[in-house]
């Protein structure tokens, strides 16, 4: 309960930044490129800070831990991020609604179903293969607050989780509640013998830590190549992390779209 | 005899060479030109440093790294004199060929489907391609943009890797550096050089 009201008063207040900073934006549709692609310091010196502590943790504990997992054959990593991102879809499906994407939250739903059932706890991706619902992506609370007009706030980086803005650690907050694998497993508790074990808290956190650690297997190398070709890679992660996130807030897979020509022609004018 | 010795000459001077380094002023027969070449180079039998040499030439003939140097220092180039601006150029192309060969040679082998072109505007050509996934590596959308003034000779400006443009990111870096030393755009040259030597 008291957990509860924590999450509530910190969602409010967080909120109530958010409008702030958000301004009188809500109603204006979004802009390509560079604009949105890019966001003030809310405090460089600290984030770069974190940032380093973030990447020697990398280094130490989660490189090699998405190394070992990388061992794993083939199949069995491929069905695991299967199943995780079948969980996932979940949240996707809540935001999916708060945009008013219907064809999207049906579309997401039905591959819910299908790969849940006919794909064995979503092991298997039947949906797409034989049923041709193909996955239409992720989409969170942060992209929605985004989807509905919000401009992104002030750059930061988080200790562990990484590199997040304003607009997107309010999306953080709001995920919990929109999330159902946190309700169920944080909200179903045994009493007496009476209720699930399997659905208890911990579970959220392996769920959670698995994808992680599959999207990080999945990665090693253009991280490492990042890093390799990077004179400040703090600059280029802040870069690629909202690049990506206003592109997934325009919901476009079209470059012409998301990509901003402007900053192009001013060096055709020199 | 000296007749066909000659007509050889010929043929080996002027015609092949100019074969071999023609592109295709379509941008999506461009593209998948460069992709093929690409491919030759980056069997496992080849050394790295071979594979960089290669790649290297590739990327001269194909690449507008005046125009791409131009955009990653942005604004800033309004702040170099003439000789600043030639230095700058110059680093520019050592440090686009030493990152360029350094994101490709480590790819062994890679299929790369060319998939279509979207005409942006009369100046660019977004070619759309697919890296395939493999055991180890999701599938990858790679998005080329083809610089069209010149139609007869398409050059490559960005890469746009799953939505995500690289020339974007490299200039949001150098503007962090030059940033970070109170706008003194030498600053950037000293990590430039520091970069290239290391």
């Amino acid at each position: 309960m008291l957990r509860k009201f924590v999450y509530i008063t910190a969602f409010a207040f967080l909120l109530q930044i958010g409008s702030a900073i958000a301004g009188s934006t809500g109603s204006e549709s979004l802009k390509k490129g560079s604009s949105q692609s890019s966001a003030p310091e809310c405090f460089e010196g600290v984030s770069r800070a974190v940032f380093s502590i973030n990447h020697a943790l990398d280094k130490v504990i989660f490189e090699p831990v998405a190394k070992g997992y990388r061992a794993i054959p083939h199949p069995i990593r491929k069905g695991t991020g299967n199943a995780v991102d079948n969980l996932r879809s979940l949240l996707t499906f809540s935001n999916n609604i708060l945009q008013g994407n219907f064809s999207g939250a049906a579309n997401t739903a039905g591959r819910f179903v299908i790969n849940t059932t006919v794909g064995i706890l979503g092991i298997f991706d039947p949906a797409d293969n034989f049923f041709g619902l193909e996955d239409q992506g992720k989409e969170d609370f942060g992209q929605t607050i985004g989807y509905w007009g919000a401009s992104s706030g002030c750059y930061f980086v988080l200790p562990i989780l990484g590199p997040t803005t304003i607009r997107d650690s309010i999306g953080l907050v709001g995920n919990v509640f929109l999330d159902p694998v946190y309700q169920i497993t944080h909200n179903t508790e045994v009493n007496a013998g009476i209720g699930n074990q399997s659905y208890s808290e911990h579970n959220y956190y392996y769920y959670r830590g698995t994808g992680a650690v599959d999207f990080r297997a999945k990665n090693i190398e253009s991280f490492d190549t990042l890093e390799e070709t990077s004179i400040d890679l703090y600059a280029s992660v802040k870069s690629l992390y909202l690049q990506n996130r206003n592109k997934k807030i325009m919901n476009s897979q079209s470059s012409i779209e998301t990509q901003d020509d402007s900053d192009w022609e001013e060096i055709d004018t020199n | 005899m000296k007749k066909n010795f000659f007509i050889i000459i010929f043929f080996v001077f002027f015609i092949f060479p100019n074969n071999s380094s023609a592109y295709s002023n379509d941008p999506k027969q461009f593209i998948t030109e460069i992709v093929n070449e690409a491919k030759k180079i980056l069997v496992k039998t080849n050394s790295k440093e071979f594979k960089t040499k290669k790649l290297s030439k590739i990327a001269m003939k194909t690449v507008d790294i005046i125009g791409v140097a131009k955009y990653t220092l942005g604004h800033h180039r309004k702040k170099l004199n003439d000789d600043q601006t030639q230095e700058y150029f110059a680093l520019f192309e050592k440090y686009f060929l030493k990152v360029f060969a350094e994101r490709l040679t480590d790819y062994s082998e890679p299929k790369i489907e060319v998939l279509s072109a979207e005409v942006a505007n009369p100046k660019y050509t977004i070619v759309k391609s697919l890296l395939l996934a493999t055991d180890k590596k999701p599938e990858v959308k790679i998005d080329w943009r083809v610089y069209t003034k010149n139609p007869d000779k398409p050059l490559i400006r960005d890469l746009i890797i799953e939505g995500l443009s690289l020339a974007r990111a490299e200039r949001e870096q150098f503007d962090s550096i030059i940033k970070s030393n109170n706008g003194d755009v030498t600053k950037l040259f000293v990590s430039l050089k520091e970069f290239i030597n290391k």
